[in-house]
């Protein structure tokens, strides 16, 4: 290297060069990392469905599959929404404020009309299909247990209205879908006054 | 013999041809035939040679596999079901490849410990435990991404599992979940990527770390059960006086050790290919469906350590990241090895009591760790799993004042063998 090169000058240069360089490498990378979102097709299988609830009999519950993921309805018995009414002391988020639900469904029941409960069937831990346990003192689970849904993954509990116990690995309630009923005997899963899917 | 460009020619006919264009007699030397190793390394050091010819063997494998095997959701259970019934010998071709994985982590384990052992990764070989380090999180995520491929049961949920842990980041998590999948749940677009990632993306960075692995090694030289560098007394030559050659010392050692694992290996791949469920889990006997989650979900065995520890953190603060950050926290915090273990010698020949215990307890927790993660979360195994946790973070974390404790053996200017 000469003595009469201006150091100054070529380190602007090549700081320069290379900072414009980044900026290349940057935006050829964009295509390759936006490449991995869903597609076009992925989002257009995403759309809402469409569910028959009439011919569902008290205490039966309905799946249905919606983005991949299985939606439950479940009519709820009397006694059933009896249970979600004393089920508070073990619960986590009972209020549901650190959970996922559409506004209508922020109630004690986590439903449009109590009888009918729609929750995503998969568990707020690691997503894992919990198992319906309707019948108290299953002992699957536990001679204690007041019914309700349980995760075979990682022993997560949640009570008849999707509201997770206390002390298990799930933090917050089972997700609840936006939905609406489009009569007495049908309901859309995907869609609602609010949302659209 | 000359074999360097500068005019003379490197011995005659072809040898000499290719020798004056491209370094192959000097790669021989420098990396096969003239490549000192200590004279007094154990049985502990063949697994390094294993886990290459294991690698060999799923890169050969796997190339075999993909050619009848369908990336596809609607085809792949079905294909891996032909190669098994219909493409003449496709059984032993996958049962090589499937128990390949298992064997894989099983001669690597035993590589890592011999490591923790002798000190291998002390200075100036801390770039080599890097290079392996990376090694082994690109197998990991080579496993993961190989096991949704038969797009069983078990590889479904798995990975739904596995996918999900990136969702619990705060804030960004969903989207992330959601641009590794490529779509809403674990589908046809997310297999199709795995198969990518696995088949071309992983294998490639894994070759390259290998290279880079024994290029370091080779650089700086192997270690050895005493914990002393054979580097400081060499003869008029500049040979070690306590070196062999890799080749022929070193090789026939491997050859042997080569025929041992392949008569086990082979007795797995006959007899046992799923290991009671081990090695093959039965729930992945069965087509992958997204409505339906296995009575019990794990792992296979080389993660389930790191699963136990996953499942032993309960969620605070509305969230269960902690237990993911647990998780990856094990892993990386192997890398720093170099840097907590302070002890005044390498070898645990000259350790005292307390690295003895140390090590002892962590390869306890490894092992009941990896057995409770195996087990459904109730009973006994959720508390066993946080008291091992804790054991095993509690051996990284308090390395740097257990390791200088007590007293220490001198150890020897030059290795101590006896000729055989």
């Amino acid at each position: 290297m000469s003595a009469d090169v201006d150091q100054g000058r070529r380190r602007l240069l090549v700081t320069a060069t290379a900072l414009t360089g980044a900026v290349g490498v940057a935006l050829a990378v964009t295509p390759f990392v936006a490449s991995w979102k869903p597609s076009a097709r992925a989002k257009a299988l995403g759309a809402p469905v469409d569910i028959d609830i009439s011919k569902l009999e008290p205490g039966a519950m309905l799946t249905v599959e919606w983005r991949g993921k299985p939606v439950w309805v479940v009519r709820r018995t009397p006694e059933m929404l009896k249970e979600v009414g004393q089920a508070k002391p073990f619960l986590l988020d009972p209020e549901s404020l650190n959970s996922v639900q559409p506004a209508y469904a922020k109630n004690e029941d986590r439903a449009l009309k109590p009888e009918y409960f729609v929750v995503l069937g998969v568990c707020t831990h690691l997503g894992c299909s919990p198992m319906p346990k309707f019948q108290p003192g299953d002992l699957t689970v536990s001679a204690d247990w007041p019914g309700g849904f349980y995760c075979p993954c990682h022993g997560s509990k949640f009570d008849l209205a999707g509201r997770v116990w206390k002390g298990v690995p799930a933090p917050s309630n089972l997700t609840v879908p936006p939905y609406s009923f489009v009569s007495d005997g049908r309901i859309v899963v995907g869609t609602d006054a609010t949302h659209a899917a | 013999m000359a074999n360097q460009n500068d005019g003379t020619i490197a011995g005659g006919g072809l040898w000499g041809w290719i020798n004056a264009r491209f370094p192959l007699d000097k790669m021989l030397k420098q990396h096969v035939t003239e490549y000192y190793a200590p004279k007094n390394i154990n049985a502990w050091y063949l697994f390094g040679s294993l886990s290459l010819v294991v690698l060999a063997m799923q890169l050969v494998t796997g190339i075999y596999l993909t050619m009848s095997y369908k990336p596809a959701a609607t085809e792949a259970f079905a294909s891996v079901e032909y190669i098994m019934r219909d493409v003449d010998w496709g059984w032993l071709i996958r049962y090589l490849h499937s128990t390949g994985a298992s064997a894989f982590f099983i001669v690597v384990y035993l590589h890592m410990f011999r490591g923790l052992m002798y000190g291998s990764y002390r200075a100036p070989r801390e770039l080599i435990w890097i290079f392996g380090m990376l090694i082994y999180l690109a197998l990991m995520a080579e496993g993961f991404f190989g096991y949704l491929l038969p797009w069983g049961n078990m590889s479904y949920w798995g990975a739904q599992v596995i996918v999900s842990l990136f969702g619990t980041i705060p804030v960004i998590g969903d989207t992330l979940s959601e641009w590794i999948r490529g779509d809403y749940f674990i589908s046809d677009i997310t297999l199709n990527r795995f198969f990518a990632l696995h088949v071309v993306a992983i294998p490639l960075i894994m070759v390259f770390l290998v290279v880079a692995h024994l290029l370091a090694l080779h650089e700086v030289g192997s270690g050895n059960p005493d914990g002393v560098e054979i580097k400081k007394y060499k003869d008029a030559n500049g040979v070690p006086l306590d070196g062999m050659k890799f080749h022929p010392y070193c090789t026939v050692e491997d050859i042997l050790a080569l025929g041992v694992f392949l008569l086990i290996f082979c007795g797995v791949v006959f007899f046992a290919p799923a290991l009671g469920g081990v090695f093959l889990e039965p729930p992945n006997f069965e087509i992958a469906n997204p409505m339906q989650t296995p009575p019990h979900i794990a792992p296979v065995w080389y993660y389930t350590p790191f699963y136990a520890m996953l499942r032993a953190v309960p969620s605070f603060l509305g969230t269960q990241v902690w237990g993911v950050l647990v998780m990856f926290g094990a892993i990386l915090i192997m890398f720093f090895l170099p840097w907590l273990d302070r002890s005044p010698v390498k070898s645990i020949r000259y350790k005292g009591w307390i690295a003895k215990v140390a090590l002892a307890l962590f390869a306890v927790s490894f092992v009941v760790l990896a057995y409770c993660g195996m087990q459904p979360p109730s009973g006994i195994f959720p508390l066993l799993a946080r008291i091992f946790t804790i054991v095993y973070f509690a051996f990284f974390l308090l390395m740097p004042w257990w390791s200088r404790m007590g007293s220490f053996k001198p150890v020897p200017d030059r290795v101590t063998s006896n000729a055989h």
